[in-house]
Formats: structure tokens, C-alpha cells, sequence
């Protein structure tokens, strides 16, 4: 072992191979960061070259403007929804992680949905939920009635939830399954020798093993939740009481040409998508189990 | 060996020729010469009669060449372009773009609307402090595309002359035919910002833009925002469209319409076509006026379609001038594509002939104040060309959103005012 080269200083090359990847993070999100951040005190109409300066106009008009929080009602059925999903994806996961018969096909046939694009499902349920469509055709197969799964303003939200499910689902379920499979299969043997059901080998040995991912999955779900956009944006395009805060985000730069409220209205978004992770972190340190 | 450096060397000829001309034609030497790119919407065209297009301009202006570039989400990809120089030399001007005042940072002007006035229709409609940014390559009038042989199948042969006989036609339609009366195309969204145009046919006042702008309450009784809306409304709150509009597809929409699953939908006469293209016979598509009479008269606004502009970054702009008069003068795109010519003494167009037969009057929307109007539907966030609040619309009147009729107009008579005072002040 050349000792020598190791007591060498390490002088620019550890910058020279940070270079492209510090470059490419300056490039497509700090400086784009930082612009929105210059938008969101203008009132730019996204064309002209002139942007007014309106200084922190845009937040007060946000903050003053209840209704542009409303629509955070509509990210509470994607929130249930999440932990649903989690909980779904866990109970999958600790089942394929024993042995169980065709478990590669199973793992393959739940990942299967979350290598779909996002714009072909949101396409193949719009057929899905349509009158005459799959869904009902299944229903009155078993003697029910179809429904209106879109039209209907009651349920629009469950069934977009769902499809946001049935999506992600599969990253969760195979994150899970990494988390669990790394957990040394000596314990298990050990719990198998002194009796331990499933459900005790679960709650005492998978649970706290994979609490961090759990935590972690939490928090992508809640930020996820609070940031709907492209299931709903596709299939109805926020129409029926579907719109997201992004979607309204969207619509007022794009439809209704104030670029520079939309990027205060992002701005808020990340700020509340931060105050989560916090609140949630607080609430739940995951780390407890490593520390004495 | 010998033809390859011959090769190379004309390569190299050629090159710097090219740069030459690069260089010195900073497109004010008025020679109609070297290449200029075209940007369109059309790309189903682009590789067809566009070609034809350019060859025939070649015939005139030999040193010309003609590229084009088809984009399909043309509005959304070149409203970005912009932003740099590199949006070709001609282009149609974005939709997207509403503020009229920032025409001049991009395009350049063609003349005074006086000057081109006397020759064109809709100058108008992308002109800023009476310069024209953009002609018209084709224009439309406004109706209802419908289903010939279901609307006579329901015993409906004349067009309806006031909302509630165009009420009752649907009715019949609903009940002696399997047809839905009436698409709205809602999931869409854009078909439903057709009604819009409607506001000619119904006030058949050139001045109905410039009364809005003034206007503190546009969607009161009898006013023409109320009008149209009134019969959107009207239409699916006595279930005469479809059953589930959360899932309309406008794709399948054109061959519905022909096989005769649906039997009328709003839209602009440039659908015409595209319509009896989808149709297994094309004679059943007709069109039909907005049942509203003034003076015992159907009347039709007309309105240009995209406009050929200039990028006033262009290197070549006498060529893309060119290119753009040709266009809009000689190449007959209108006609061939079924829209009224740009040409004030241009030929009828045929997917017309059902407006003339039914006697509409057409006459052009005076847009001296579309700016205002523009900032006020801004600032109260309606969007009188946005599908959002007819969607709001529709959701009331099936009775997905718990608001009449009335909720609706007031809501949208008190942001309008709010917004004007906003606005105006």
C-alpha cells in the first residue's frame, strides 16, 4: 500500500470531480430557485420584458386570500389516501419477505404500476372510470350499477386518490422490502426457536428495524399530498372540485398570466412542505432507537 | 479521390456563402434572397402542402429557401422560445400571448391598420397603437357544427331563431334520436372557450368588446354574456348534453358528431373541416348559426385565426415579409382549409355555405379596448378564453357544485366589477 499517496493533500481534484454535479445543481435548481424567487416580487405576466417590482404584494394578496387555501381540502383525500397506500404497501412487503410461493412474480406484478408513466395512467383510467367503461362493465358483471367515478363531485377525489394508490403503491412496497430483507435473518431464527408468531415477529422485529424508512416514507407521502398535480391535472384538469394547490398554481401563471403571484404561491408551498417535515420530525424522531 | 476533395471544396463554397450572407443581410437591403424559417402549428402539413407552398414561392423569388418547423403544443413551446432570440423569422403569433403592448418587444411592425385595412381583414386583432404585428392566415365565423341527418331524424330542418326553440330542438333530438343533443367537450376544456365567440352573433354589435371594458356588471339579464352562458347553462341543466362530462374526449368527438352519436357541438367554422374529414359522409356535417336574431337577422361575428408575425430578431425580414404577403394573398390557404379568406374581396369559403344560405350577416369585433378587457379578466381571474369558469358553469347546472344559475352570474358580476375598479383606477 503506497502510504505516501494517501498523506498527499487533496488539493482541486475532489473539486474537479464535484464540478459537473455541483454545475448541473447550480444550473437546474439554484439558479432557477433564485430567479422564481426575484418572480414572486414582481407582477411579471411570464411574456413581457418589463417586470414591476411589487415587493412582497403577492404574499400578502396569498395570505390575505383565504380561498387560495381551500383547495388544501382536496390534498386531505390524497393524505388518507397516502397512509392507506403506506399501509397497504408494508403489509405486501413483510409478506413477500417470508418465503411465499411465485413471491418474484408478485413483487414484479406491485412494482409493475410505479414503471408506468404518469401520462398513460392517467389515460388508461380516464377509460377506467368512464360510464360504460371498465369499471362499471366489472360492477354490473356482478350485479351493481355503474356511477359517474369522475362526474359525481362526491366521490372525483377518491377516485383520483385511488389512482395515486394504485401508482405509488409499488416504490413504497419495494423500498419497504429493501429495509426489511436488510434486517439480519439471524433474528428471525432466533424468534422462530423461542415461538414468536408472524405478527410478534413483526411488531417487535420488522417495525423498529425499518422505523427509519417508515419515517422517511411518511414524510414523502405528506409532501406529496400537499403537492398533487399530474394524475388530477390530466384526467380532469382540476374541474368537479379536483383542482390542487398546484394545479391553481399552474392555472394562475399560465391561464390567468400572473406569473409572479404563482411563484410566491410556490414559495408557500415549500415553505408549508417544509413545516410538515418539521412538525412531523418533531413529533417522530426516528433516531431514538439508535441512541441509548 | 479526386471528386471527394471536389466535393468538399463545394461544401466549403457553399458554407461560407452561406455565412456571407449571414453576415451582411441584416434584412433591411431589401433583396428578396437566402433562407428564412418558417415556425407553424400545422404539422400535419408541414411535409405536404407547405412544400407546395414553398416551391411556388420559389418560382417567384428564385434565391429564396423556405424551412419549416412543425410544432405541435405550439402556443405553450414558442410563448417559451421567446425568451431567447431564436423563434424563427416568421411565425404565428402565440395566443398566449394577451397583452398587446408587448407585441413590439418581439415582432415586427408591418404597417399602420389604415394602410393594410384597405386590403386585409382582423388587422386589428395583434396591433398595438395602430401598428399591425400580424396578418391573419385564415379567419372564422362562429356556430354550432351539427349533425344533419339527426337534427332533420328529430324533425328539425330550420336553424332555431331564439334560445329556447335551439332548447327545444335538443329536446326532440333527446327523445326520437340515440343521439346526445349536445357535447360540450368539457373535460377538454378548450372547445368550451368557443362560446366565447358567440358574443357577435348574439349582440351583432362591432362595439360589444370595447362595452364590456366599460361594463360593471356584463353577465346581468339580457346582456350578452348572459345570453350565452344563460343557454350553456340551460342546455345541460335540462340534461341535453352528455351524461358524464368528466370523461369527453374531443378526438372521438369528431367521428361521434359524424356517425351521428352526437348531434351538435360548439365550435369555430375552422372545425368544419376536420369534421367531415372524421365523417363517414361528409355532406352531414353542417353549421349552424347562434339562435339569436337582431333585426330579424342571424349575425356572425368573424375573427382571424393565427397570425404570421415577423421576429424582430430575424436576420432575413424583407424575405419573411415577403413570405408572410405571399402567404396571406396568394397561396389560398383560407380557402383550401375551408376559412374565410384574409382578403377583404377573398372567395366564400364552401364549409360556409350553410351560413349563407341561412342568411348571417358577418362583421367584424372592433378591438380598441381587448387590452383593458384583457387586464380586468386577469385581475379577476374568470377568463372569459379560459375553459375554468364555464367548467364552474356546467358543474352547476348538473348540479355538482350546489350554486344556481344566479350564484354563478353574481359571482362573476361582482370579480368583474372588482377587478374593473381594480384595473381602471
Amino acid at each position: 500500500m503506497p502510504v505516501r499517496h494517501r498523506k498527499r493533500r487533496a488539493g482541486a481534484l475532489p473539486w474537479l470531480f464535484l464540478a459537473l454535479p455541483l454545475l448541473l445543481l447550480a444550473v437546474f435548481t439554484y439558479i432557477p430557485v433564485i430567479s422564481m424567487a426575484w418572480y414572486s416580487s414582481t407582477s411579471w405576466n411570464g411574456v413581457s420584458k418589463r417586470m414591476p417590482f411589487v415587493g412582497a404584494e403577492n404574499y400578502v394578496e396569498i395570505f390575505t386570500r383565504p380561498q387560495l387555501f381551500e383547495v388544501f381540502l382536496v390534498s386531505l383525500y390524497y393524505v388518507v389516501a397516502a397512509f392507506l397506500q403506506l399501509g397497504v404497501a408494508l403489509y405486501f412487503a413483510t409478506l413477500l419477505s417470508f418465503r411465499v410461493r411465485f413471491g418474484n412474480l408478485f413483487k414484479g406484478l406491485l412494482f409493475f404500476p410505479y414503471l408506468v408513466n404518469g401520462v398513460a395512467i392517467a389515460f388508461v383510467f380516464l377509460y377506467f372510470f368512464r360510464p360504460d367503461g371498465t369499471l362499471d362493465s366489472l360492477l354490473n358483471f356482478v350485479g351493481l350499477s355503474g356511477h359517474q367515478w369522475l362526474g359525481d363531485p362526491d366521490t372525483v377525489n377518491y377516485s383520483l386518490a385511488g389512482v395515486s394508490v394504485w401508482r405509488y403503491t409499488g416504490l413504497n412496497f419495494v423500498l419497504f422490502l429493501g429495509a426489511i430483507q436488510s434486517i439480519p435473518s439471524d433474528l428471525y431464527e432466533a424468534s422462530d426457536m423461542d415461538g414468536a408468531t408472524r405478527w410478534q415477529q413483526f411488531r417487535h422485529i420488522i417495525l423498529p428495524g425499518i422505523r427509519p424508512v417508515v419515517g422517511l416514507m411518511s414524510i414523502l407521502a405528506l409532501a406529496g399530498s400537499l403537492s398533487v398535480f399530474e394524475i388530477p391535472y390530466i384526467m380532469t384538469g382540476g374541474a368537479n372540485g379536483s383542482r390542487t394547490f398546484v394545479i391553481q398554481t399552474v392555472d394562475m401563471a399560465f391561464r390567468f398570466d400572473k406569473v409572479g403571484l404563482a411563484s410566491a404561491m410556490a414559495f408557500v408551498l415549500l415553505a408549508l412542505v417544509l413545516l410538515v417535515t418539521w412538525v412531523q420530525r418533531r413529533l417522530f424522531p426516528d433516531d431514538r432507537s439508535t441512541t441509548p | 479521390m479526386g471528386k471527394f476533395r471536389a466535393g468538399v471544396a463545394a461544401a466549403a463554397v457553399v458554407l461560407v456563402a452561406a455565412c456571407g450572407t449571414d453576415a451582411t443581410d441584416s434584412g433591411a437591403d431589401g433583396k428578396i434572397d437566402g433562407k428564412i424559417t418558417v415556425l407553424t402549428n400545422r404539422t400535419d402539413l408541414v411535409d405536404t402542402k407547405f412544400k407546395e407552398y414553398a416551391e411556388q414561392f420559389k418560382q417567384l423569388h428564385p434565391d429564396v429557401e423556405v424551412v419549416f418547423e412543425g410544432i405541435t403544443d405550439y402556443d405553450n413551446e414558442v410563448k417559451i422560445r421567446m425568451s431567447t432570440d431564436n423563434y424563427g423569422d416568421v411565425l404565428l403569433i402565440p395566443n398566449s400571448i394577451t397583452s398587446l403592448s408587448d407585441l413590439p418587444d418581439y415582432f415586427e411592425p408591418l404597417g399602420s391598420v389604415s394602410e393594410l385595412g384597405q386590403k386585409y381583414r382582423f388587422v386589428t386583432e395583434k396591433a398595438f397603437e395602430d401598428k399591425v404585428y400580424g396578418l391573419a392566415v385564415t379567419g372564422n365565423a362562429f356556430g354550432f357544427a351539427y349533425n344533419k341527418k339527426v337534427w332533420a331524424a328529430a324533425g328539425v330542418t330550420a336553424p332555431p331563431e331564439t334560445p329556447e326553440d335551439f332548447l327545444d330542438a335538443l329536446r326532440d333530438i333527446k327523445d326520437k334520436t340515440d343521439a346526445v343533443p349536445l357535447y360540450t367537450n368539457y373535460r377538454n376544456g378548450w372547445p368550451l372557450t368557443q362560446w366565447q365567440d358567440a358574443r357577435g352573433s348574439v349582440s351583432a354589435d362591432p362595439q360589444v368588446s370595447n362595452k364590456m371594458a366599460a361594463d360593471d356588471s356584463p353577465w346581468a339579464e339580457g346582456k350578452t354574456q348572459h345570453t350565452i352562458d344563460s343557454l350553456l347553462f340551460d342546455v345541460v341543466a335540462n340534461k341535453l348534453a352528455e351524461d358524464d362530462p368528466l370523461t369527453t374526449d374531443w378526438e372521438s368527438s369528431k367521428s361521434m358528431i359524424g356517425t351521428g352519436q352526437v348531434a351538435t357541438m360548439m365550435l369555430g367554422s375552422w372545425s368544419i373541416t376536420q369534421l367531415r374529414a372524421a365523417a363517414p359522409n361528409k355532406d352531414d356535417i353542417g353549421y349552424l348559426p347562434f339562435p339569436v336574431q337582431v333585426d330579424g337577422k342571424f349575425h356572425s361575428a368573424i375573427a382571424g385565426d393565427y397570425k404570421n408575425g415577423i421576429n424582430i430578431h430575424s436576420k432575413n425580414k424583407d424575405t419573411a415579409r415577403a413570405w408572410i404577403d405571399w402567404f396571406a394573398e396568394k397561396s389560398n390557404f383560407a380557402t383550401a382549409e375551408g376559412g374565410i379568406s384574409p382578403l377583404k374581396d377573398g372567395p366564400e369559403p364552401d364549409t360556409l355555405a350553410d351560413f349563407t344560405a341561412a342568411g348571417v350577416e358577418y362583421f367584424e369585433v372592433d378591438h380598441a379596448q381587448d387590452a383593458v378587457v384583457t387586464k380586468i379578466d386577469d385581475a379577476a381571474e374568470i377568463g372569459l378564453y379560459e375553459q375554468t369558469y364555464r367548467q364552474g358553469l356546467v358543474d352547476a347546472a348538473r348540479g355538482a357544485s350546489g350554486k344556481s344559475k344566479q350564484d354563478v352570474f353574481d359571482d362573476l358580476n361582482t370579480r368583474w366589477a372588482e377587478a374593473k375598479a381594480l384595473v381602471t383606477k
